[in-house]
C-alpha cells in the first residue's frame, strides 16, 4: 500500500523489539468481542481506479465556469491568479500544523499577522483575528460576543440577512436561552431596524450589501445602537465588495464578521471556506479564535507568536469565549495571497469590473417583459421580481446552459413572498456573451 | 583543508555559526519583511482592464477613503511566500509527533481530486439537477463512515472537530428536552479531555463536572459512577483517552449512563487508531465526530481548514441537524430546512449549524483517501499507528519515564521524572528537539500527567526514521542527565528564530501592522 512505509519485515522486527507476539496484543484493552469487526468496504485501489471513480462523479456536476453562470448569494466565482494555488499548496504551509512552535513556524504566524492587518482594513476595524470556519459561524460567534460585551440576551436579525447565517446565529444563541428576534424578509431595504431595538437586546446584526443586494447606509443605526448600549454587527457576505462599498467600520459597526471565500478561494460546493471577523480594539479579549501577534524572540528579532490564548478553549476550558479549535488556515492563506496581489489597487479594479457586470446585467434583464429589478443600489448582486416562480425558471435556464441565479424558495422555501424572487450576481467572470445568453434564455422561459 | 586538484577547498573549515551576515540572512533562510513594508501601497500584481462604462449605483455608499492594503508583482508575491514557508516545518520534511493531533502523509492525489472543476467550481446553491455528482459524493462518504463507525446516521456539517462535539451536544440537549428533561444541565467529562469538551458543553448551556483519572490513566470508575445523579445529561469521553490509551470499561461506562438516563459522546479525535479494527456503534457510543484529518488525511493546512462529520445512534439520529442528503428514485434531493425535514417524517430535525452542506473539498480528500485504502488499507494504517507508538514507547523506555505502565495505543505519553534534577523542563526539552530536526510532540497536555509529553508517530513514519527518532532523543535525554542543562535552555539555536516572548506578545498585544502615516490613496 503506497502510503504505508512499513514492510512486513520492520513489522516483525518491531514487534520483537516491543515484546508482542501479534498486533492484536497491543489491542489487548479492547474488549475482545469489539475487536476485528467484519467491515464490509471495498479493497484498497490504485491511484488510476480512484481517479476513474471520482472523476465520473465529477462528471456529473455542471461546473461554474462551463457556461453562463450567475449565482452568488454569499459564495461567488471570481478569478484567481495562478500562483496563488501553487503558494498554498507548498508542502510547507499545506503540510504544517496550528504553529505551536512558533520558532518553526514563523511562515504560518506571518501569513496570519499579514492575513489579521489585511481584515482589519478591509472591513476599517482595528483588529481582526486569525479566522473563523467560515461567513456563518462567524456570524453566530459575533451574537455569543456581543452577549459577552452587554450581559443580555436579545439578538435582532435584519430580514434581509442571509438566511443560513440568521439560522446558524439562531441555532447558537438559542442554546444559551437567548432570544432571536427576525425581521420578515426585506428584499426592498425598507425594514425598521431601530423600532426592534429595546433596552434588552444584546445586538443587532445587519449584513452590507444584504442578501438581495441592496446597500445599506449602517451609520443612522450604528448611532442610535450606541445610544442604546446595542452592539451592532455588521455581515459582509461579499469580501470583494469592499473594493467599492464603504466599509462597516467607516460606518461605525462594533464587530464585523464576513465571508472571504471571494478573495482567493474556489466555490468547493461551500466549503472550505473562511470566516473573517473583526472589533474594536476594546473588545479584543472578548474575541473568539486564534490571534496572532508580534514580538521579539532571544536575541531581539521580531517574531510572531500565538496570542492572547487565556481567551480559549485549550487553558480556559468551559470558560473560553469560544470551543473553536481548528480555524480555516490555509483558506487564509489563499486569502492573504490574493489580497497580496491584488492590492487596493487591483481590489477596486476587480470590484469595478464586478459593479460594471453587475449593472449590465441588470440593464439586459430589466428589459424583458415581466422582470422587475427590485435592488436600485448594489454592488454586484441584485434581485428580480418575475412573473412566476423563480424555482421553475431557473431549472428551465439551467436545462438551457444558463446558471442564473438563486430563486426565492431555495432560501425561504416555506415563504412565499420570495418564491417569485430570482437574486442574480455577476462578477467579472461574466463576459457579455453570457450576459447576452442569460437574457435571450430568460427571454424564451419567460414566453413559455 | 581538503582540496581538490585545482586548488579549490572541497570542504569547508569548522567555523562558528553565530556568524553574523550583512543581511541578516543564513543562506537559505532568508528574512522576510511584512508585505506592509514594501512600499507597494499604490501597486499590483493583476492585469485587469479598466471598466468601459462609468456606471454607478453605488450612490454615497462608495468608498473613497484609502483602504491601505499593498499590492506585490508576481514575482515578489511568489518570493515573500516562499520565503515564509522556509520558515515552516511540516510532515513533508520529517516526523511531526505532535500527541493528538495525528500529522500523517497527506497524499496529493486528494489535491488532485479536489480541484477537479466538478468538485471544487461548483457552487453550493446551483440547482440540485445540477450536482448530482456532489452529492452522490457526500452520500458515498457518509455510507463509508457509517460501516466503520458501526452507526445508522451521520451529520456532514461540522466545520471541524469542535464544530461536531458542538453538532453532537445540541443534539443531545434537544434529545432530551424532547423528553421532558430539559433539567438535566451536567456533563461529566474526564480531567485529561480535550479543552474543547467542557468549552463545546457550556457553548451548549450545559455545566461541565471533571471526572478523575485512576493511576492507570484511564477514567476513576468509581468517582464517575458517583457522579451519576438525574441531573446528569451526558458524558464525553475520548477513546482512545488522551493518555494515548483504550478506556477498558468502556462498556460498563456506556452502560451505567445510559441506565442513569444520559447519553455517551465519544470524541473521536483518536478514531485513527481504531478505524478499520474497532467499530465506535459496538461500544454503546451515541455520538461522534470524526475529524477527517486524522484517520483520512486530509491536510491540516498550519491550523485548518478541517471537517467533523458526527455520527449518531437510533435515538439521536432523529435530532440530528439539517442539512443532509437523501436518496429517492436514484436521485439526490437535500433537505435544507426544518420544515423539509419535517416534511421528510423528521419532526425533530436539529437547527442549521453553518451556511451551505460542510466541508466540501475535505470530503473529496477524504474519500480519495479512504477508496486508495480500502477497508484493508484502513486497518492496516490504523495497526501501523499503534505499532510505531509501541516502538517508540519501547525504545525510550531506557532513558524516558513512560506515564504509564503497558502497551499504547496510537501514542505514548512520558511525564518529566526522567528529567527530575536535571534543570531541564519539558519545554526544554522540546525546543532541543527542533534543532536535532525534529517538530516537538505535544507538551503539558493531557493535564493529568506532570510536564507531559505526547508523542503520536501515525503510521507514515518509516522504521529508519522512527530509529533516528529515538536515537535523537535518547541522546537529548542522557545529555539532560549528564548536566548540559544550559544547552537546552538556550535551544533552539538553529531555527530560524529563538524562543519568542509570548509574555511580552500577551501583555501589550499588536494584532496587526500600523504605520504613523496614513498610506498613499492607489487610483
Amino acid at each position: 500500500m503506497r502510503y504505508l512505509p512499513l514492510s512486513a519485515a520492520d513489522r516483525r522486527q518491531m514487534l520483537a523489539v516491543i515484546g508482542a507476539r501479534a498486533i492484536d496484543d497491543l489491542y489487548a484493552d479492547v474488549p475482545a468481542s469489539a475487536l476485528n469487526a467484519t467491515i464490509d468496504l471495498p479493497a484498497h485501489q490504485g491511484e488510476l481506479e480512484v481517479e476513474r471513480m471520482m472523476g465520473a462523479m465529477a462528471a456529473k456536476n455542471r461546473a461554474a465556469g462551463a457556461g453562463p453562470f450567475f449565482v452568488g448569494c454569499g459564495a461567488y466565482k471570481h478569478h484567481v491568479p495562478a500562483s496563488v494555488d501553487h503558494i498554498i499548496q507548498r508542502s510547507e504551509f499545506l503540510t504544517s500544523y496550528t504553529p505551536y512552535q512558533p520558532e518553526i513556524a514563523q511562515g504560518t504566524l506571518q501569513y496570519l499577522f499579514e492575513f489579521q492587518t489585511q481584515v482589519a482594513a478591509l472591513f476599517g476595524m482595528e483588529v481582526a483575528n486569525a479566522s473563523m470556519y467560515d461567513g456563518s459561524t462567524g456570524c453566530a460567534e459575533a451574537a455569543l460576543m456581543a452577549r459577552r460585551v452587554t450581559k443580555r440576551g436579545r439578538v435582532v436579525l435584519s430580514g434581509a440577512l442571509h438566511p443560513h447565517y440568521a439560522a446558524v446565529t439562531r441555532t447558537n444563541s438559542e442554546l444559551l436561552g437567548d432570544k432571536v428576534v427576525q425581521l420578515p424578509i426585506d428584499p426592498e431595504a425598507r425594514e425598521d431596524l431601530l423600532a426592534a431595538i429595546d433596552g434588552d437586546t444584546s445586538c443587532v446584526i445587519v449584513q452590507n450589501p444584504d442578501v438581495f443586494g441592496n446597500l445599506r447606509d449602517l451609520t443612522a443605526l450604528s448611532a442610535a445602537c450606541r445610544d442604546k448600549g446595542v452592539l451592532l454587527v455588521a455581515v459582509v457576505t461579499e469580501a470583494m465588495s469592499l473594493g467599492a462599498v464603504k466599509s462597516p467600520g467607516e460606518m461605525g459597526a462594533d464587530i464585523v464578521v464576513g465571508e472571504g471565500q471571494s478573495i482567493g478561494n474556489g466555490l468547493n460546493f461551500g466549503g472550505p471556506y473562511v470566516g473573517l471577523f473583526a472589533t474594536r480594539e476594546k473588545y479584543m479579549r472578548q474575541m473568539p479564535g486564534r490571534l496572532c501577534g508580534q514580538t521579539v524572540d532571544a536575541d531581539g528579532k521580531r517574531g510572531f507568536v500565538l496570542t492572547l490564548s487565556t481567551r480559549e478553549q485549550h487553558i480556559r476550558r468551559d470558560k473560553a469565549t469560544s470551543n473553536i479549535c481548528t480555524n480555516s488556515g490555509l483558506c487564509a492563506l489563499a486569502f492573504t495571497a490574493h489580497m497580496t496581489l491584488l492590492g487596493e489597487k487591483g481590489l477596486r479594479r476587480v470590484a469595478a469590473l464586478n459593479h460594471e457586470a453587475a449593472s449590465k446585467t441588470a440593464d439586459a434583464l430589466a428589459a424583458i417583459k415581466g422582470v422587475e429589478v427590485l435592488t436600485k443600489s448594489f454592488f454586484n448582486e441584485f434581485t428580480l421580481r418575475l412573473p412566476k416562480n423563480a424555482t421553475g425558471v431557473v431549472e428551465a435556464l439551467a436545462a438551457d446552459g444558463v446558471l442564473g441565479g438563486v430563486p426565492g424558495e431555495r432560501l425561504w422555501p416555506h415563504d412565499p413572498a420570495a418564491h417569485d424572487l430570482l437574486i442574480v450576481a455577476a462578477t467579472e467572470c461574466v463576459t457579455d456573451a453570457d450576459i447576452g445568453a442569460f437574457s435571450k434564455s430568460l427571454t424564451k422561459v419567460l414566453a413559455q | 583543508m581538503t582540496m581538490n586538484r585545482e586548488g579549490r577547498p572541497t570542504r569547508g573549515e569548522a567555523t562558528n555559526a553565530d556568524i553574523a551576515t550583512f543581511t541578516g540572512n543564513r543562506a537559505l533562510q532568508i528574512e522576510e519583511s511584512l508585505i506592509f513594508e514594501k512600499d507597494a501601497f499604490a501597486e499590483t500584481g493583476v492585469d485587469f482592464p479598466a471598466p468601459a462604462s462609468k456606471t454607478d449605483r453605488l450612490g454615497a455608499m462608495k468608498r473613497t477613503a484609502p483602504i491601505g492594503l499593498p499590492g506585490l508583482s508576481e514575482p515578489e508575491a511568489m518570493r515573500h511566500f516562499v520565503r515564509l514557508s522556509q520558515k515552516n516545518y511540516a510532515i513533508d520534511m520529517g516526523p511531526f509527533p505532535l500527541g493528538s493531533c495525528t500529522m500523517k502523509h497527506n497524499p496529493r492525489l486528494n489535491e488532485k481530486m479536489a480541484r477537479l472543476p466538478g468538485f471544487g467550481d461548483i457552487h453550493p446553491l446551483q440547482p440540485v439537477s445540477t450536482v448530482q455528482g456532489a452529492l452522490e459524493l457526500i452520500d458515498t462518504l457518509s455510507a463509508w463512515l457509517l460501516e466503520l463507525t458501526a452507526m445508522p446516521a451521520v451529520a456532514m456539517s461540522p466545520k471541524a472537530g469542535a464544530h461536531g462535539e458542538l453538532c453532537g451536544m445540541m443534539t443531545i440537549k434537544a434529545a432530551l428536552e424532547a423528553r421532558g428533561e430539559a433539567a438535566r444541565t451536567r456533563v461529566l467529562a474526564p480531567e485529561s479531555a480535550h479543552g474543547t469538551n467542557p468549552a463545546t458543553a457550556a457553548q451548549c448551556g450545559f455545566t461541565v463536572d471533571d471526572i478523575p483519572v485512576d493511576e492507570t490513566g484511564r477514567i476513576d470508575l468509581a468517582a464517575f459512577r458517583e457522579k451519576l445523579r438525574d441531573d446528569v445529561a451526558g458524558i464525553m469521553v475520548t477513546n482512545p483517552n488522551t493518555c494515548g490509551l483504550f478506556e477498558r470499561e468502556i462498556r460498563a461506562i456506556a452502560d451505567a449512563v445510559h441506565e442513569a438516563g444520559g447519553y455517551f459522546y465519544c470524541d473521536g479525535a483518536n478514531f485513527n487508531a481504531i478505524a478499520g479494527k474497532v467499530r465506535p456503534g459496538d461500544l454503546g457510543n451515541d455520538a461522534m465526530h470524526i475529524n477527517l484529518h486524522k484517520p483520512f488525511s486530509t491536510p491540516h493546512g498550519g491550523g485548518g481548514p478541517g471537517a467533523g462529520p458526527t455520527v449518531f445512534s437510533a435515538a439521536l439520529a432523529p435530532f440530528a441537524p439539517i442539512p443532509f442528503v437523501v436518496r429517492e428514485d436514484g436521485k439526490f434531493h437535500l433537505v435544507e430546512t426544518r420544515r423539509a425535514a419535517e416534511a421528510e417524517g423528521d419532526a425533530q430535525a436539529g437547527g442549521r449549524i453553518t451556511a451551505f452542506h460542510g466541508q466540501m473539498g475535505m470530503f473529496v480528500r477524504a474519500l480519495a483517501y479512504m477508496l486508495s485504502h480500502g477497508g484493508d488499507g484502513i486497518r492496516q494504517a490504523s495497526e501501523d499507528a499503534v505499532l510505531n507508538a509501541n516502538y517508540i514507547l519501547a525504545r525510550l523506555k531506557a532513558e524516558m519515564s513512560p506515564a504509564f505502565d503497558g502497551y499504547c495505543m496510537h501514542e505514548c505519553l512520558f511525564d518529566d521524572r526522567f528529567l527530575e534534577g536535571t534543570g531541564v523542563d519539558t519545554l526544554d526539552f522540546a525546543k532541543a528537539m527542533i534543532d536535532e530536526g525534529f517538530h516537538p510532540m505535544t507538551m503539558y497536555f493531557p493535564l493529568v500527567v506532570h510536564g507531559a509529553m505526547l508523542i503520536e508517530p501515525t503510521e507514515s513514519e518509516s522504521k529508519q526514521e522512527l530509529d533516528l527518532f529515538c536515537d535523537a532523543l535518547l541522546d537529548l535525554a542522557k545529555k539532560a542527565k549528564a548536566g548540559e542543562a544550559a544547552r537546552f535552555k538556550a535551544s533552539p539555536m538553529l531555527a530560524p528564530r529563538r524562543r519568542l516572548d509570548e509574555t511580552a506578545a500577551a501583555r501589550k498585544p499588536v494584532l496587526r501592522w500600523t504605520q504613523g502615516a496614513a498610506p498613499k490613496a492607489a487610483e
